[in-house]
């Protein structure tokens, strides 16, 4: 080390008063890169506080699991000893009553009864009733006092069960999330048919997803056309018409919508009175008036980033194709379009990643077959509180969308689009 | 260090102040209810007398039951709601789960004062409500009689509407399966019941309307969207009153209690406590059932009611034929199981 600095003075100029150039130009771009680092640090740390830590926390949710683990540590211990055939030994019965007499009239023994309900309905009164007739009185036979209250403390899936549900983390939430569960062997096993729904729910909330983003791009693309064409007051104007349902809540756009698409409505009244229809068609309550709203909320985000990539391309090679021979749509395909391709593919990302977070417009206008993803969380957020649940199926909804961004930076993001050899 | 001084002066001037007047002026309660007609009667029976009272003011909120937003406020310690009317089930989770505080009935008033079953630990009864069949007497020609009737869809063609959730929805179907009332629990408790239930709503999925808020059904009713429909019996008189020939059938109709809580830690507890005993006094629930037909919890506001009133209670011992009321007990420990069995089959 010491030799080939000793080296590198030797060839340095004689004399170094001034900072040699190379050790200028590393001050002065290290300056530069603080300057930038100083520019980017508010929101870098806005993004930190407000965006990075929320969400990590929550998904932290999913696989937290402290009722159990927290509440009852010692009939946990005891029961480390078990085997898990036959029945535990009595000093985690001890353990156990022990512990439980502590925690009632607690909040901890609802947190008990709450988690060990999950894994099987029946265990919260089972808790209850059993706190209630604590404590027992001395120098009873624990395990046979506790059978008494109830039998199922006899069973040994019972203190399986406790044990499953006692790790500091648990992977139920998010099984449950993909309809899996654990069985009482430790597999992993799909739930049955009657009760499986998530999975189904997640590739209707990408098919939903597609679709929508399919007629946006369909009914964008156009428009963006037609106003990268037009003169520019012309663009203008249909600009203001573009942005001007920014300015109107989604939730006043989503009522409108009940309003004319409802059996009642304007829409319904108009196909009568031409004679198109005899009754009411159903545009509410199903997959129609969903897709109806979304695309009309969503198609400013397809338009915009088609229209900036648009008013990009220069005529010229459109008009260079068309003087060599070629026929005009063939011109617009092979010349126009592709040069289009990293518009669609921002306005398509843009639109597909915003309706897989759909809540409100599937909610007012959808039936129970039309519910995203996002509807189960606020279900669960909201309505049992269940927040491990919840956050489960945040984090299984974000891991499907970075894999999906990932594929797509991978194969369609805007360096990799070479549609056109360079020749 | 002159200007210092002056700002502890300030500082410490304000605070007397603000000490005298929290002696004489009273604070006002947040109370949060379902909102709707209900919250409109609670005003004119509760929060408006309560103020002309000189009890205090109340700040009127509304919420649709979630618990998340208090268990949130309670975890947060930063309790901004002081009285909330929550229902059964959640009123029964919430106080074991320590959300709402236990309450000192020595401050309210003795529990006999109250119908049994309608005071617990940490509530105090404000109303019996009941989710009921009703139907538009304008468009069907002869009226249903049951749930079974509700079910029939050659008689009655036309669609329906029911609650999106397990909860009411699992019972009719299993009353129109023949159920007896007595037995609607006992059988809902067995895998078979679970079955029979679903089995039973596959056969007029295609015809349900489904909705969430209270003020829905009355207004399907009235549009002809649905010919019946499960309502909350109180937002069925509103609709009545503005001229809707909407009727109820109480046959089937299944009857809770809706109470006063006290979210745990709540800075305004005193207050909280002066609200929910004005809001109990009988002649006070009397005006509150004449606004909206709630049943009285106070038993000595049943007694100086108004016949007419009365005969229109949930209540009523007419209409308490055929009716039961909600098992809180099973909903608090099937609820997480049976509301993701019918999200399951809902969605599909």
């Amino acid at each position: 080390m010491t030799a080939a600095s000793n080296t590198a003075d030797a060839l340095a100029p004689p004399a170094a008063s001034v900072p040699s150039l190379k050790k200028r130009l590393r001050r002065a771009e290290m300056r530069k890169k603080l300057l930038y680092g100083a520019l980017i640090l508010p929101l870098a740390v806005f993004l930190l506080v407000a965006f990075v830590w929320p969400i990590a926390s929550l998904l932290t949710r999913s696989i937290d699991n402290p009722e159990v683990h927290d509440n009852l540590p010692h009939t946990l211990r005891e029961l480390k000893a078990w085997d898990g055939e036959g029945m535990p030994p009595a000093a985690v019965f001890t353990a156990f009553a022990a512990e439980l007499e502590s925690a009632k009239g607690s909040p901890a023994i609802a947190e008990i009864a709450k988690r060990l309900n999950r894994e099987e309905t029946g265990y919260r009164s089972l808790i209850m009733k059993t706190a209630r007739k604590l404590p027992l009185p001395a120098d009873t036979d624990v395990p046979s006092a506790l059978t008494e209250i109830d039998a199922r403390w006899g069973e040994a899936e019972t203190w399986r069960a406790i044990r499953r549900s006692g790790g500091a983390t648990t992977p139920f939430y998010l099984l449950a999330a993909i309809d899996r569960s654990i069985d009482t062997h430790g597999n992993i096993v799909t739930a049955p048919p009657e009760e499986a729904v998530y999975v189904n729910v997640l590739m209707r909330t990408f098919w939903m997803s597609l679709i929508v983003t399919g007629l946006c791009l369909v009914l964008g693309f156009p428009v963006a056309y037609l106003m990268a064409k037009l003169a520019t007051k012309q663009s203008n104007m249909l600009m203001f018409f573009v942005l001007l349902p920014f300015w109107t809540s989604v939730l006043v756009r989503v009522a409108a919508w009940i309003i004319l698409l409802q059996n009642e409505g304007l829409i319904n009244k108009v196909l009568m009175a031409i004679g198109l229809t005899d009754g009411p068609l159903q545009l509410l309550f199903n997959r129609v008036g969903v897709y109806v709203a979304m695309v009309h909320i969503l198609l400013p985000f397809m338009v915009l980033p088609l229209y900036s990539v648009m008013k990009g391309i220069s005529p010229v090679y459109v008009r260079a194709a068309v003087s060599l021979g070629c026929p005009p749509f063939k011109s617009f395909w092979k010349v126009y379009f592709p040069q289009t391709l990293p518009g669609i593919g921002a306005g398509a990302l843009l639109v597909f990643i915003m309706c897989m977070g759909y809540y409100i417009t599937p909610a007012l206008l959808g039936s129970p077959q039309e519910q995203m993803v996002s509807y189960f969380i606020a279900f669960y957020t909201n309505q049992t509180i269940n927040w491990g649940m919840a956050a489960a199926l945040s984090a299984v909804l974000l891991g499907a969308t970075l894999v999906l961004y990932m594929v797509y930076a991978r194969y369609l993001g805007p360096t990799r689009v070479k549609l056109v050899k360079p020749r | 260090m002159k200007m210092k001084l002056s700002r502890t002066l300030i500082q410490s001037a304000v605070a007397a102040a603000a000490l005298t007047l929290a002696g004489t002026a009273l604070a006002d309660v947040t109370v949060i209810s379902f909102g709707g007609a209900n919250q409109k009667a609670q005003d004119k029976a509760f929060y408006g007398p309560f103020a002309a009272s000189k009890g205090g003011s109340v700040t009127p909120g509304e919420y649709n039951g979630e618990q998340a937003k208090i268990k949130a406020m309670v975890e947060a310690g930063n309790v901004t709601w002081d009285v909330v009317e929550v229902e059964s089930p959640e009123l029964l989770r919430g106080c074991e789960e320590g959300l709402y505080e236990k309450l000192d009935y020595s401050k309210i008033g003795a529990k006999s004062e109250f119908l049994p079953k309608t005071v617990s630990d940490c509530g105090v009864g404000i109303f019996v409500w009941s989710t009921a069949l009703a139907y538009n007497a304008d468009k069907l020609k002869t009226a249903p009689t049951s749930w079974a009737d509700f079910w029939d869809v050659k008689k009655f063609p036309g669609k329906r509407g029911l609650r999106k959730g397990a909860k009411y929805t699992l019972e009719f179907a299993l009353l129109a399966d023949g159920v007896k009332p007595a037995d609607v629990y006992k059988v809902l408790g067995t895998k078979e019941g679970v079955e029979r239930a679903f089995k039973k709503l596959d056969q007029i999925k295609g015809d349900i309307q489904w909705w969430e808020a209270g003020a829905q059904p009355p207004q399907l009713l009235a549009s002809g969207d649905v010919v019946m429909s499960s309502v909350y019996n109180g937002r069925i008189a509103a609709a009545q009153k503005e001229g809707k020939n909407l009727k109820i059938v109480w046959n089937g109709s299944i009857y809770d209690v809706d109470s006063w809580a006290i979210p745990k830690g709540s800075p305004k507890r005193d207050e909280a406590y002066r609200f929910i005993k004005f809001a109990s006094q009988p002649e006070n629930q009397r005006v509150f059932s004449a606004e909206i037909p709630y049943g009285p919890t106070n038993a000595k506001a049943v007694s100086g009611m108004d016949p007419k009133i009365a005969a229109e209670l949930p209540t009523a011992p007419e209409n308490l034929k055929g009716a039961f009321a909600t098992d809180t007990e099973f909903w608090v420990e099937h609820g997480e199981d049976l509301e993701q069995r019918f999200n399951a089959w809902a969605a599909r």
